[in-house]
């Protein structure tokens, strides 16, 4: 299972980093979620995958008393998901915004804060 | 480790974690807040100088009493969060908030009404609070949330106000630094499914003998996610692009806080964490830094936006404090933690004056400037020796790092023991070199000579006008206190040379940090 899951996630890195080289802003915004979702992937294997029982601690004890599931994979994945989501939100709003203020999906053409055409150095001294 | 520790946290203690806690609860009390919108300037600057106080506590004790470590809910260390301080961490966050509440006060001159009004102070304590977190954590996963929060803080700084510019250099700074981040969290994973914690000062021990091959392939990534944060050469492309499209006051705060928060890093993981691995990938620094060291200085000659000019001296600054990294000695990463807490003040102080310069001259293209020596020469000196600190001619602030760089490059390469060493210390004195040319052409082009490029050079300039009464008062007021404070570090370096040297010792030998988290024990 590690290593089906291993393989998904380099999947899905590939897919998201070809998504990334894309000009469209679009596809861009698509390749980061993916790319979120292999590092969740990369994440929950590096916890390492098991069939134990859940880590909940009764009572008076201060350790569980089998061998208990690694919880700590899932906070972490939990808390990256919700930072990702609030990131590709703004993230999205911004590229329908530079989509109607720019008129651009294509960074190619998205050249108001460097214009093409660069002026020479200046000459003087 | 024995049982659960009942109040371990002496009230005092609560400064480590203080930071961070103002920032975010004047933020949150400003956005509440936000109708009354005469109290949002004077809660903002009462927050800051709150933080101010308190990182100088912070710094008072961790200078006195050692690292400092404090860890959350009730969990010993390596499993609760810890926030672990040592004097790197406290000096870089006590300069970070000191240069945030001077750029409140230059912000009233220099902001347009609007922006003020859709929240722009909530955003910069957010920012402070981002940037507090990361310089103070002792916990990997937790350095990436701060990442995220400054990330996300920094955003809206940088679009706030909505020109067409500021929407396509967010666009242009929002991916690829979000790219950074999560590259980050890969490595971060990976690290954990490796070494199995993420407590910083756990990660020493483990690291020490763990495998050394995916170590070095984690602290390969990190250097990737990093080095794009704090804008190293070859992937430094989105800090000209974007650093120059918001308003002055935030490009100086942007320029001030955030790529040092990737230097922080950077010294942090690869110097303290990953010894072993920063010298499997010293050639791949050390190519890096010099690269940096070199593309800085030069773009800035090559460009003609005062701002885009002055990002990327900032870019040759970030050069330096790799070179340090990648000397990896007691001078290299000394003059690292000074260079970096000199590029803090002293390149805030560079756009702050930017900002003035381009409310004075109505544009910010250097070919249209020209003639403002002879009606603001205060503006012209403070120019002029910030520049000389940023080049790093003495006694200027900049020489004293770079002295230790010098020192540190000389002591690895032994005449003739490791070439890298010789090549690190070159690179360090062609890029002081280099940004005394751009520096002074900046300064000639701006300030020195009467009119506009080309035929018209010796007439005087006809769009030069006088800084309003805000401007004068609170802008040049600002900047010059942060200009004198960058003088009288200058003058009297020892006590930031002391902090340098401390803090590289504290990176090179972390026995101290890791006994502040009580995990002494565990690591031996």
């Amino acid at each position: 299972m590690d290593y089906a899951l291993a393989a998904l996630a380099g999947l899905f890195l590939t897919a998201a980093i070809y998504l990334l080289l894309s000009r469209s802003l679009i596809r861009m915004l698509l390749g980061l979620v993916l790319l979120g979702n292999a590092i969740n992937l990369v994440i929950l294997v590096a916890g390492r995958l098991s069939r134990l029982v859940p880590p909940i601690i009764l009572g008076n004890d201060t350790a569980p008393i089998a061998a208990a599931a690694n919880p700590l994979p899932q906070a972490l994945i939990l808390t990256a998901i919700v930072i990702g989501f609030a990131m590709f939100a703004f993230l999205l709003v911004l590229a329908w915004r530079a989509y109607e203020n720019l008129e651009a999906d294509d960074t190619d053409r998205m050249r108001v804060a460097e214009p093409p055409g660069r002026p020479d150095p200046p000459m003087s001294y | 480790m024995g049982e659960i520790q009942q109040s371990a946290v002496f009230a005092a203690d609560w400064v480590v974690v203080l930071p961070v806690v103002v920032a975010i609860a004047t933020a949150a009390l400003l956005l509440i807040g936000r109708g009354a919108r005469d109290l949002q300037w004077g809660g903002a600057l009462l927050g800051a100088a709150t933080i101010v106080l308190v990182d100088l506590m912070l710094l008072w004790r961790v200078i006195e009493l050692g690292p400092l470590s404090m860890t959350m809910g009730n969990w010993l260390p390596p499993f609760g969060i810890s926030f672990t301080v040592d004097i790197v961490g406290a000096a870089f966050a006590l300069a970070a908030a000191g240069v945030t509440l001077l750029l409140l006060v230059y912000i009233r001159a220099d902001m347009p009404e609007r922006a003020r009004e859709q929240g722009v102070y909530p955003l910069i304590l957010l920012l402070l609070g981002g940037v507090s977190g990361a310089f103070l954590t002792g916990d990997l996963f937790n350095l990436y949330v701060w990442f995220e929060l400054m990330l996300i803080a920094s955003f809206g700084l940088m679009v706030l106000g909505g020109r067409a510019v500021q929407i396509d250099a967010t666009v242009k700074y929002g991916f690829l630094n979000f790219l950074a981040t999560a590259f980050f969290l890969l490595a971060l994973g990976l690290l954990y499914g490796l070494l199995g914690t993420l407590n910083m000062a756990d990660i020493v021990g483990k690291a020490a003998s763990a495998d050394p091959v995916p170590l070095a392939g984690i602290a390969a990534l990190l250097l990737l996610a990093f080095g794009m944060k704090a804008a190293a050469f070859p992937v430094n492309a989105w800090l000209p692009a974007s650093y120059h499209a918001p308003p002055p006051a935030i490009s100086a705060l942007l320029a001030g806080l955030l790529t040092k928060v990737g230097v922080y890093a950077l010294l942090r993981s690869l110097g303290m964490l990953l010894p072993g691995a920063r010298e499997l990938l010293d050639p791949v620094i050390a190519l890096v830094a010099i690269g940096t060291l070199l593309v800085g200085p030069l773009g800035a000659i090559a460009e003609t936006n005062l701002r885009r000019a002055l990002g990327f001296l900032l870019i040759g600054g970030i050069g330096a404090t790799l070179a340090g990294l990648a000397l990896g000695n007691i001078g290299g990463l000394g003059g690292a933690v000074a260079y970096t807490l000199h590029a803090i003040l002293t390149m805030t102080a560079l756009y702050m004056l930017a900002g003035l310069i381009e409310a004075m001259t109505g544009t910010s293209d250097t070919r249209q400037m020209g003639g403002l020596y002879a009606t603001a020469s205060l503006t012209s000196v403070l120019f002029f020796g910030l520049m000389l600190a940023v080049a790093g001619v003495p006694p200027f602030l900049g020489f004293w790092p770079k002295l230790l760089l010098i020192d540190g490059g000389f002591a690895r390469w032994g005449f003739g023991a490791d070439p890298w060493g010789l090549a690190l210390w070159l690179a360090v004195l062609v890029n002081a070199l280099l940004t005394l040319i751009a520096g002074a052409r900046l300064w000639a082009h701006i300030f020195w000579r009467p009119g506009h490029e080309g035929a018209a050079s010796e007439l005087p300039n006809p769009q030069l006008s006088p800084l309003g009464r805000q401007a004068r008062w609170l802008g040049l007021g600002s900047t010059v206190m942060l200009a004198l404070i960058v003088l009288l570090l200058g003058l009297f370096p020892e006590t930031l040379l002391g902090f340098a040297r401390e803090g590289a010792r504290g990176l090179l030998d972390p026995l101290q940090y890791i006994a502040a988290t009580g995990l002494a024990e565990a690591a031996r």
